[in-house]
């Protein structure tokens, strides 16, 4: 028993709507990776949230090392021993590098010995590190090192990783692992969170499989596979989603040439010399690490933004770069933003409501300024019934909908309109493996119709998987695109970390 | 064992019970810290209230006086409501009240001698545009500039208020008034008719109901309405629906100063009869309380108008028969107010008592 380090037992958290944690029981073993694997929604971040003290359990035992363990804050799980790393930062981004990791020690300790300690963490767990660098200079996998050096200053047994790769590139993955090995080595245990199934095979020890707040399974990872694994997580098969480039005609559909736009704002990116062309049924990706512009390219593709440097967008033959969202959806260009609650929904409106927010010519929704509240109604039970979107009635606010849900209401809403193109941004971001999977199915199914779509997704694995074409964004540059069936993924890794042979 | 004191913690979804009873909460939290405070001024709290709250409307002029008072805080309220609800905060209803009863008041000068039965509407008419153009300087100083809405509309009040003031002492001084700083009066037919006789309520009340049903129905039935409601829970959404923001700023402005311009008219040219310098005590600050008393929602709109119309009268008793000072009655407002605030958390958070360890 001895090589146990954390006895989870019968934790039970009930939230007001949904029992996030059932009966939870498991032991990680020391000095070992241990992987949660689970769909988003599977109760994993509430029982983390319950091991680092943000939340209290409503039944059941925690030990650590043999002895009870009950904490009411993160500052006192630290102190016992666990720490964790968010997958969101929470770095004072105007600060430097040794100022947060002052900042974050609970313990009073001087300066040299901070850089003493700092040193020797670096080059003992592979982090290097600019101490005086400001955070915002930094990329996301170096703030994640920030976040990782922070913790381990305060020495911890346990620490907990949430979705670590979610913001990495290939490269920086890479690297990421490397620490977490050496890591091991020095007798530590780390619990990594993930829905990744790749990662859980290539550097997990164990891996406990939860779903719907219940624990499936725990075992070694030495006999599994990605498709055993991801059977258990989902307690259901899926087809596998196959692309193919034959309905696509030769016939440039969508045109953007030359964007540059300036922003004047150290939090924005500025957009240089973007250029590509979209086919009629072809779906291009542009991958990138998230913050390289995507977000400034996605508004002036949706002409929330028309307020460009230089540079043209044409869709048939008219200029475009212009018009507004309602004249850009007017000839029948579609769009689906990153953000669900406050940009593509109003999470405060009905579901009903949130139909009117993207209105296309033939929906008939409007006379003479007046709600045909009629139709709205029953084009949004339509959405409903075709995208299987759980929900007790068109009369419910989109904010009671869990957020694959709710994704795929506002992709049906947009694909039910039937758009010459979509353009879309990380269209499965934050949601369950199901969703996931239906709503990348509905994608290649529209494209297959004819309609151009342009995914912009952190997602490499989403682009590979349902992208004709693929470029990558890196600070505010567009690469050229590479035919998905035929470009690896380390050259694209290579690419989003800007390096460019 | 429980702690002593609740935690309070964010509900999943906010509470529509609560919406209602959040207003109804603070009213009663209101009386109660009232009480305390006549308890503490030496009186008995039972006979203070019932002299503040319910001799005013036991009879029927007291209740013709009831709709008097609220019938401008109903219509500013609603007008307000245009603007609140896309998260405009246009504090400057006063003036745009005072600049409505200046253009239409003007009017009722000009034709003091004149009685014609398009007198009163066109009365009415220059009311809401002296209202909404004045409305239309922050809404355009904010569209442009990027001003703050709450300033300029609130220092535009005061340069109305001088405006008015500097007409009735000087251009619009009554010749046959006896230097008093007041207008001549309005001819017959440039008055609000009288609802009933020998009781003040007048047709305003009328226009008043009108227009807060054409309000209901542009906020619940038609697209501008869903507009306002958008941007105002979002920008971002109102953004990507490529709803005009700009757009909808002038016309909430427009609108709201509209109203107002013609409650200020339906003052003077009812109650009052003419133009002088203290036509409002405040309606237009004090219908930014009715509007969300009243949640922005056109029914709650008239039940808050009328409570807060009795704190006017019962300010008014209260003076003569417990010897108080009038300003005791902007005490009930304020305190109306500070707990609506408070109370507002009760929508998106519940308290919760946790276990102690």
């Amino acid at each position: 028993m001895s090589d146990i380090i954390l006895n989870i037992e019968n934790i039970t958290k009930s939230f007001p709507r949904v029992i996030a944690n059932k009966n939870v029981t498991f032991d990680i073993k020391k000095n070992a990776v241990h992987a949660i694997l689970g769909e988003n929604g599977a109760g994993k971040s509430t029982l983390v949230k319950i091991l680092y003290g943000l939340l209290e359990p409503d039944e059941g035992n925690i030990k650590l090392n043999n002895k009870d363990f009950k904490v009411n804050s993160p500052a006192e799980a630290r102190r016992q021993g666990i720490g964790m790393v968010f997958q969101h930062f929470s770095l004072f981004d105007s600060l430097s590098v040794k100022e947060n990791l002052i900042l974050g020690i609970d313990e009073k300790m001087s300066y040299s010995d901070l850089e003493n300690k700092l040193e020797n963490i670096s080059s003992k767990y592979n982090l290097p590190l600019d101490l005086d660098a400001p955070i915002t200079a930094l990329s996301a996998g170096e703030k994640q090192r920030v976040e990782i050096v922070r913790i381990l200053l305060q020495d911890p047994q346990i620490l907990i990783m949430d979705e670590p790769t979610s913001v990495l590139t290939p490269q920086e993955v890479e690297s990421l692992f490397v620490t977490l090995n050496a890591l091991i080595k020095e007798g530590r245990t780390i619990l990594y969170i993930t829905h990744k199934l790749e990662e859980v095979i290539s550097i997990c020890n164990t891996v406990t499989i939860m779903r719907s707040g219940e624990i499936i399974d725990t075992s070694s990872t030495s006999n599994q596979t990605a498709k055993t694994l991801a059977t258990k997580m989902l307690g259901q098969k899926l087809d596998d989603l196959k692309t193919n480039y034959e309905h696509i005609k030769d016939e440039i559909n969508f045109e953007v040439k030359n964007i540059s736009c300036d922003f004047n704002d150290p939090f924005l990116t500025d957009l240089k010399n973007i250029s590509f062309q979209v086919k009629v049924g072809e779906i291009y990706g542009i991958a990138g690490v998230a913050g390289n512009g995507q977000s400034e390219l996605m508004d002036i593709l949706t002409g929330e933004n028309i307020n460009i440097k230089s540079g043209s967008i044409t869709f048939g033959n008219k200029k475009i770069e212009k018009y507004g969202p309602q004249k850009r959806r007017d000839l029948s260009i579609s769009f689906v933003p990153e953000n669900r609650l406050g940009h593509s929904a109003v999470p405060e409106l009905s579901l009903s409501d949130n139909i009117l927010l993207s209105q296309f010519p033939k929906n008939n929704f409007i006379k003479n300024g007046m709600i045909l509240k009629n139709n709205v109604d029953d084009f949004a039970n339509n959405v409903i019934n075709e995208f299987k979107v759980i929900t007790p009635g068109n009369d419910a606010k989109a904010s009671s909908l869990s957020g694959g849900n709710l994704q795929k209401y506002v992709i049906g809403r947009e694909i039910s309109s039937k758009p010459k193109i979509l353009i879309i941004s990380h269209p499965t971001w934050g949601i369950d493996a199901g969703a996931e999977h239906s709503i990348r199915e509905s994608l290649i199914e529209l494209s297959q119709n004819g309609t151009s779509i342009i995914v912009i997704s952190q997602d490499l694995d989403e682009l590979i998987e349902i992208t004709h074409k693929i470029s990558v964004i890196y600070d505010g540059n567009l690469s050229k695109p590479f035919k998905t069936s035929e470009v690896g993924i380390e050259k694209l890794g290579l690419l989003m970390g800007g390096k460019n042979e | 064992m429980n702690s002593l004191f609740p935690s309070i913690v964010s509900r999943s979804q906010s509470s529509g019970l609560m919406n209602f009873f959040v207003p109804i909460i603070s009213i009663v939290l209101t009386l109660i810290t009232g009480s305390i405070i006549f308890v503490l001024l030496g009186f008995d709290p039972a006979y203070a209230l019932y002299t503040f709250f319910i001799s005013p409307i036991s009879s029927t002029y007291g209740i013709s006086e009831l709709f008097v008072k609220a019938t401008p805080l109903a219509l500013i309220a609603i007008g307000l409501s245009y603007c609140f609800k896309n998260n405009i905060y246009n504090i400057g209803a006063e003036g745009q009240l005072t600049m409505g009863a200046i253009f239409g008041g003007g009017i009722g000068i000009l034709f003091h001698d004149t009685n014609a039965f398009w007198l009163l509407p066109l009365m009415i008419f220059g009311g809401a545009i002296g209202g909404s153009l004045w409305g239309l300087i922050p809404a355009i100083l904010k569209t442009k500039f990027n001003t703050n809405e709450i300033l300029t509309s609130l220092m535009l009040v005061y340069v109305a208020l001088y405006i008015l003031d500097y007409l009735v002492v000087g251009p619009w001084k009554d010749p046959f008034g006896y230097s008093f700083p007041k207008s001549r009066p309005f001819s017959e037919s440039g008055r609000m008719p009288l609802l009933f006789d020998g009781l003040r309520v007048h047709f305003g009340l009328i226009i008043t109901l009108f227009l807060i049903f054409v309000s209901w129905f542009i906020f619940s039935k038609t697209i501008f309405g869903f507009q306002l409601k958008v941007s105002g829970y979002s920008p971002k959404a109102a953004r990507y629906a490529g709803f005009n923001q700009t757009t909808l700023v002038l016309f909430a402005f427009a609108i709201c100063g509209a109203f107002a311009g013609i409650a200020g008219l339906a003052e003077v040219s009812g109650p009052i009869g003419l133009l002088y310098r203290d036509i409002s005590p405040n309606y237009g600050f004090t219908a930014i309380i009715v509007a969300f008393l009243g949640r922005l929602h056109p029914i709650g709109i008239i039940f808050a108008s009328l409570v807060i119309a009795l704190t006017y009268l019962g300010a008014e008793d209260a003076q003569l028969f417990l010897q108080i000072p009038s300003a005791v009655g902007f005490i009930f407002q304020g305190l109306v107010l500070f707990y609506l605030l408070g109370a507002e958390l009760l929508i998106n958070y519940k308290l919760t008592y946790k276990k102690l360890l």
